[in-house]
């Protein structure tokens, strides 16, 4: 399946972006500046920012933890992610949350993501439920992990958008680990879109390193979820290339395994797609890379000249 | 006498109780493999084998439950809960289920089991990982919790907790694990439902637990420079609650400072500031001060994370204000 140029262009930028920003706070977060967690979400950038691409713009998503391309890919600026990083009142919460955690912004259809794995899940069916009651042709997209499949949370949520037939995308993002904990570890099947047969949904199991595939299946069930035909639950196989949070050195972790999966990093992998269809070349992509280094220079300007929050405004908003 | 860190003084207790009853069993997420989140309980699983050490799905309503069924059994299973925010996921097991099995079902079964897990807030984590909900527990009949404020405690009340046969919640605290102590090395139990005076004083008792015991010891020693002496009484146990040593502590000191980390309304504090009114009314020459959390989710940026948490600061603030 082959996507047009100018969306393959879009992709590559966004998921570049998605990496250099990691990249960003990583640094900064060696540099002592960002304070407390901090989690990579490098080798998840085709699955985010594919996800993400096949949403339509009045459509609402909950990303997660590695999801940073796709609150990226739905407009929350690299400006209000790093001032969020940082703890500043330009932030996404305006300093109420820390890293990326709690960044929602529903102008931008971004439900903000709780730590309790996958509480967003039924939030976002409850989202769906929401636009068929009022007659809204909108899609909910939840994402949640491998290790949140374990949780009843996730079986209910799942089988309410079943029943009620409601307009969602579910995309499990299975990165082989939740923590240290492989996946043979918390389950007996090898896929688990297959669980998908036990609600009454479809279920489809995506290359997740590659960003053509999460695209278009993505968007098909995007689709049919716009149609009225009920939810699909997407799994996207991949594989977390960093520690869990970055206090983890992930030594449990084979490091033949790592090697195997950098072999399909998914955005070298989009890059020579792109080279051998004549869509990059190598001065193309120097070009690209120095625009978002200068792109995160200035965000990172913005963040770190934006004030923290002044501890007056305190209990500001506990209530509506 | 070793002296310990917390953390080593729960490992080791845990590794003892492994090797001394065969029933007991530890179950949790990333405590295995991964030595344990905050490394509690590291080296475990390689001297005692997955049978004995499990690491569980991301699950925490079912593994609370499974512990359950196998206490139930004479299994002792101990149940780390990554952190007290997680709890909230498995509470319907610990309150509906565990509290009640004993009573309920006519005294057939015990639910010898511990559920571990740390409370409050230190480090930024902000507000889905920084609460203390031990009051939540504490207010259920049926179970017991307790709170160990330094290594010697933590040892003696989880070594109680293990052997006990009701379910125990165990409340530890990120802040205390690096803190150190003296700790016998016989098999000492520190009984559940005793507080402790950890330190005498006459004019005023600040009662408190876990991590606010350290500050209230340390608050006492600075104030003791000025010439104000400050009582510490350690709860110890939030449930049951030894009401008789707050109550004597106070008919001496005239004077009460309750500090917890919780929220302000509804919390620890106003149940010990309850039972001195009730108890002790005639005593007091001032009415009871309350320290607690100001009633927020607590904010990551750090400035407004330290104006809404309890602090040295504001403990002695509150001395002041009723010895005037
Ligand atoms: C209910 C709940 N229990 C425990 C945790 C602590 N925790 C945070 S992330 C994580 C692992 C998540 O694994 P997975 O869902 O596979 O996502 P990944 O981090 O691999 O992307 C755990 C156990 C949590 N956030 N929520
Ligand atoms: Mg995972």
């Amino acid at each position: 399946m082959e996507l047009p140029p100018d969306l393959l262009h879009q992709a590559h930028y966004w998921m570049r972006l998605t990496r250099a920003l990691d990249d960003r706070g990583t640094f900064l977060h060696k540099q002592s500046k960002i304070v407390g967690g901090y989690f990579s979400q490098i080798g998840h950038e085709a699955i985010s920012v594919g996800a993400a691409l096949a949403l339509g713009p009045d459509d609402v998503a909950a990303p997660m933890h590695r999801d940073l391309g796709a609150y990226l890919v739905r407009g929350i600026t690299p400006q209000r992610i790093l001032a969020q990083y940082l703890g500043r009142v330009d932030g996404v919460s305006h300093g109420r949350d820390g890293n990326i955690h709690g960044m929602g912004d529903l102008n931008y259809g971004i439900v903000g993501f709780i730590s309790h794995l996958p509480a967003s899940l039924p939030v976002m069916v409850g989202m769906a439920h929401a636009f068929v009651l009022k007659g809204e042709a909108r899609v909910a997209m939840g994402f949640y992990g491998d290790g949140g499949s374990s949780q009843g949370l996730s079986h209910e949520a799942l089988n309410w958008a079943a029943t009620f037939r409601l307009p969602v995308v579910f995309i499990c993002e299975n990165n082989q680990y939740a923590y240290s904990t492989p996946v043979v570890r918390q389950m007996y099947v090898d896929n688990i879109a297959d669980r998908a047969l036990g609600y009454g949904m479809p279920g489809a199991v995506v290359d997740g390193n590659d960003l053509s595939a999460v695209y278009h299946v993505t968007r098909t069930a995007v689709e049919r979820a716009r149609n009225g035909e009920g939810p699909t639950l997407i799994e996207c196989k991949t594989m977390r290339m960093r520690g869990h949070a970055i206090h983890d050195n992930m030594a449990y972790v084979p490091p033949t395994l790592l090697e195997e999966w950098a072999q399909r990093d998914p955005i070298l992998r989009l890059e020579a797609h792109m080279q051998e269809r004549g869509l990059l070349d190598d001065a193309a992509l120097s070009d690209l890379l120095a625009r978002i280094e200068a792109e995160l220079d200035a965000a990172q300007a913005f963040a770190e000249q934006s004030p923290y929050p002044d501890p007056t405004t305190l209990t500001d908003g506990v209530y509506a | 006498m070793s002296i310990l860190t917390y953390r080593q003084a729960l490992n080791r207790t845990l590794g003892q109780e492994l090797a001394r009853d065969e029933q007991v069993v530890l179950m949790g997420e990333e405590i295995g493999l991964f030595q344990g989140s905050y490394r509690i309980t590291e080296g475990l699983l390689d001297q005692f084998g997955p049978r004995r050490v499990v690491d569980t799905p991301i699950a925490e309503e079912g593994f609370v439950g499974v512990a359950i069924g196998a206490a139930m059994l004479g299994m002792r299973p101990v149940v780390e809960i990554m952190t007290i925010n997680f709890m909230l996921v498995a509470i319907d097991q610990v309150v509906n289920h565990a509290s009640k099995i004993h009573y309920m079902f006519g005294g057939q079964a015990r639910v010898p089991m511990v559920i571990r897990t740390p409370s409050g807030g230190t480090g930024q984590l902000a507000a889905t990982h920084s609460q203390s909900f031990e009051n939540w527990f504490a207010y259920c009949p049926g179970l017991k919790v307790v709170a160990p404020a330094n290594p010697y405690d933590a040892r003696g009340l989880l070594r109680a907790a293990i052997r006990d046969d009701d379910p125990v919640i165990f409340i530890e605290s990120l802040a205390l694990y690096d803190t150190k102590g003296e700790v016998p090395d016989d098999d000492y139990v520190i009984p559940i439902g005793k507080a402790e005076v950890k330190r005498h004083g006459r004019d005023v008792t600040v009662i408190s637990y876990s991590r606010m015991t350290a500050v209230a010891l340390q608050v006492a020693q600075q104030l003791d420079a000025e010439g104000i002496s400050v009582e510490v009484v350690d709860l110890r146990s939030l449930r049951p609650l030894d009401r008789p040593t707050i109550i004597e502590s106070v008919k001496r000191t005239n004077h009460a400072v309750v500090i917890a980390e919780d929220w302000y309304s509804y919390g620890v504090t106003a149940e010990i500031a309850a039972t001195i009114q009730e108890e002790a009314f005639d005593y007091l020459d001032a009415p009871v001060k309350r320290v607690a959390g100001l009633e927020v989710p607590l904010p990551y940026a750090k400035d407004l994370s330290a104006a809404a948490k309890p602090s040295a600061h504001s403990l002695v603030h509150a001395i002041r204000s009723i010895l005037k």
